[in-house]
């Protein structure tokens, strides 16, 4: 299958009062239609900025360079009036917080509609009436009643609703999801993840879901990178990633998260020690190196490259690849 | 809404109670007197006046009488205009405040916050720091000092406009207009660029950004309405206090307002006067910081809610 996005080289750096910040370094990857790529990574691991960087959403001190390309069109450096006819229609963005995402002086209705009047040329009319059916398709209970109600009359989890319905109403190639679930009681970010899960199978569109939480990746992505500092360390499928973790920060972050698929109540959540690293005075070396447990000479002196690893769990299909950036020799099962 | 706005209009009577008794104790407790400033009058004449307009009776009888009076609507007869009620010289001069007060205040709200959205837009810009550096200029410059600058410039070198009067014709309100405008220009520019330089940052701006809503349509679909809120919570007491006139402006100008008659009513010692003057301010600051409130319900339906 094609690519729905291509990125090469993608660096985005923040121009502050006190020198410039690398968010996100030299990053490479690809999606395919109807693929679900989770991105995972810590705060300010540069997860969200990547996908802010794709969608000209940066803050006005922020740049890119290299290239992002949608379905073979370039959006990096694109002006912001071919951009607006992208955005909206062929890619979309959800957000973390759903409460202010919404614009709170207007009515949903409008917000919804606005989006197909102006890419599709629709009717004030006949936007409503599919802009109503889209509120029936991400299941928002007595859509018709709530249309034309203000942002605060809805729950958070309903904001959502209304948010993904909005970046769905182009049908988009591509569908980013920045932390979705973050802001959301455990029950609503089920129920989001399934409609998520739903809208991807019925759709087939690519999904990429920003997340920190690997439980939302277990369960909804087929494909995951981890990111630290503003680099990839780490892309694979998702069950050789939780099975084999190659990158000793991959395997930290999985040591330290619960697992409710393993029963064992002796094993306490492990830590991992320090903190990333300042993104203004990265070091030469690899940026995990500081913290890393396994860390010898050569991990300080030079960045580790991304390269395909060997060992694969037994179920892996010819075109999923383990890619990591690390010097350390492929390993099965990598303890923290 | 009726029921809102009953309720505010029958809270403002309490208010303008205070405002009523402070003031006429205040304006007592000044020296002198309204008849002071007369030549010197034999003691009798003196005394008739005083017994005509009860000023021989004790301070209490006279606040009590003065009470019955005002919520008579009768605000008693200028001490200083002997022709005149008060009534009557408020709403001779006040239709010529408004006018110019109203005009300039809606000139400031235009130019304002397009001023206001323009340097938040390019904020940081050249652009930006023109603007800011002028609308601060506008604020820091008193208007004695603005009014005569442009009478000067505009009336006297250039001979464009008219340095004054009133009722000849429409170049001759261009100039007050202009004096009056300036500051409140400055402050709404500097008020509306703050406020939406926060918008645009907003979480709802990024999701119409997301949308690929043209810059145009974003701005004044999405961002003004959020931005413009501070600006209009201000321009309740701003336009109570433009369009009740502007002593300095009036003088300037010659212009028949009700500015002149605070300060004139002040040193004269006219109690009547300044009284009437006081609550006609009073209650037009009731009366806007209520229709602050009602457009406030109009722009965000969070406040229509509660």
């Amino acid at each position: 299958m094609s690519n729905i996005l291509d990125v090469q080289g993608l660096t985005t750096v923040f121009k502050t009062h006190d020198g410039d910040v690398k968010a996100v370094n030299d990053v490479s990857f690809s999606i395919k239609a109807g693929e679900a790529l989770g991105i995972v990574g810590e705060s300010g691991s540069g997860k969200s900025q990547t996908f802010l960087s794709i969608m000209g959403l940066l803050a006005t001190n922020g740049y890119s360079t290299g290239s992002a390309k949608l379905t073979g069109q370039e959006l990096i450096g694109l002006p912001t009036r071919d951009l607006n006819k992208v955005r909206g229609l062929r890619m979309s963005m959800i957000f973390q917080d759903p409460m202010t995402s919404l614009n709170p002086y207007m009515r949903i209705s409008k917000q919804l509609s606005e989006v197909l009047v102006h890419h599709k040329g629709m009717s004030e009319k006949d936007a409503r009436a599919s802009a109503l059916e889209m509120l029936d398709r991400v299941r928002i209970p007595e859509a018709r009643k709530r249309f034309d109600m203000y942002p605060h009359e809805f729950s958070g989890g309903m904001r959502q609703r209304v948010m993904i319905a909005m970046a769905l109403l182009c049908e988009p190639e591509l569908l980013i999801a920045d932390e979705p679930t973050t802001a959301l009681d455990v029950t609503v970010q089920a129920q989001i993840l399934d409609l998520l899960g739903d809208l991807k199978r019925d759709f087939n569109t690519a999904i990429v879901m920003i997340t920190h939480d690997l439980g939302v990746v277990a369960g909804i992505c087929d494909h995951v990178q981890v990111m630290y500092a503003g680099r990839i360390i780490e892309s694979a499928p998702v069950n050789e990633l939780f099975a084999n973790p190659q990158h000793p920060y991959t395997a930290g972050l999985l040591a330290s998260s619960p697992r409710l698929d393993i029963v064992n109540s002796e094993e306490k959540l492990t830590t991992i020690p320090g903190q990333p690293p300042n993104l203004q005075r990265l070091p030469t070396g690899c940026s995990f190196a500081p913290r890393c447990p396994h860390a010898f000479d050569r991990c300080i002196a030079e960045l580790p490259m991304p390269r395909p690893t060997e060992t694969r769990s037994p179920d892996h299909s010819p075109d999923d690849i383990h890619v990591k950036a690390c010097h350390l020799e492929d390993h099965k099962g990598l303890a923290a | 809404m009726l029921g809102f706005t009953l309720k505010r209009l029958l809270g403002a009577i309490p208010t303008l109670f205070i405002i009523v008794t402070l003031s006429f104790f205040l304006i007592r407790t000044a020296p002198g007197g309204p008849f002071d400033r007369e030549r010197s009058v034999p003691p009798e004449v003196a005394a008739n006046l005083n017994a005509v307009y009860h000023l021989d009776e004790p301070l209490w009888m006279q606040y009590g009488r003065y009470l019955g009076d005002v919520v008579q609507g009768d605000f008693g007869p200028s001490f200083q205009y002997r022709d005149f009620t008060v009534t009557e010289l408020i709403f001779r001069g006040f239709p010529v405040s408004l006018t110019l007060g109203g005009s300039a205040i809606f000139l400031a709200f235009l130019i304002g916050t397009t001023l206001g959205t323009l340097a938040a837009l390019k904020q940081n810009s050249k652009l930006d720091y023109a603007i800011m550096a002028t609308a601060m200029t506008g604020i820091t410059i008193p208007n004695f000092v603005m009014a005569p600058l442009l009478t000067l410039v505009f009336g006297v070198y250039l001979r464009w406009l008219p340095v004054g009067g009133w009722e000849q014709g429409f170049d001759q309100v261009i100039l007050p207009i202009i004096a009056l405008a300036l500051p409140q220009i400055a402050y709404i520019a500097r008020l509306t660029r703050g406020s939406m330089i926060e918008v645009l940052r907003s979480n709802f701006v990024r999701t119409a950004r997301a949308k690929g809503l043209p810059e145009r349509v974003m701005i004044t679909r999405h961002a003004l309405k959020a931005g413009i809120l501070p600006v209009v919570s201000y321009l309740g007491p701003a336009s109570a206090a433009v369009i009740t006139g502007s002593v300095v402006i009036e003088q300037i100008f010659s212009i028949p307002g009700i500015g002149r008659y605070f300060v004139q009513g002040a040193l004269n010692r006219d109690y009547t006067l300044v009284m009437g003057v006081v609550i006609f301010y009073g209650s037009l600051i009731i009366l806007f910081n209520l229709l602050v409130d009602l457009v406030y319900g109009l722009l965000d339906p969070k406040v229509r809610m509660q």
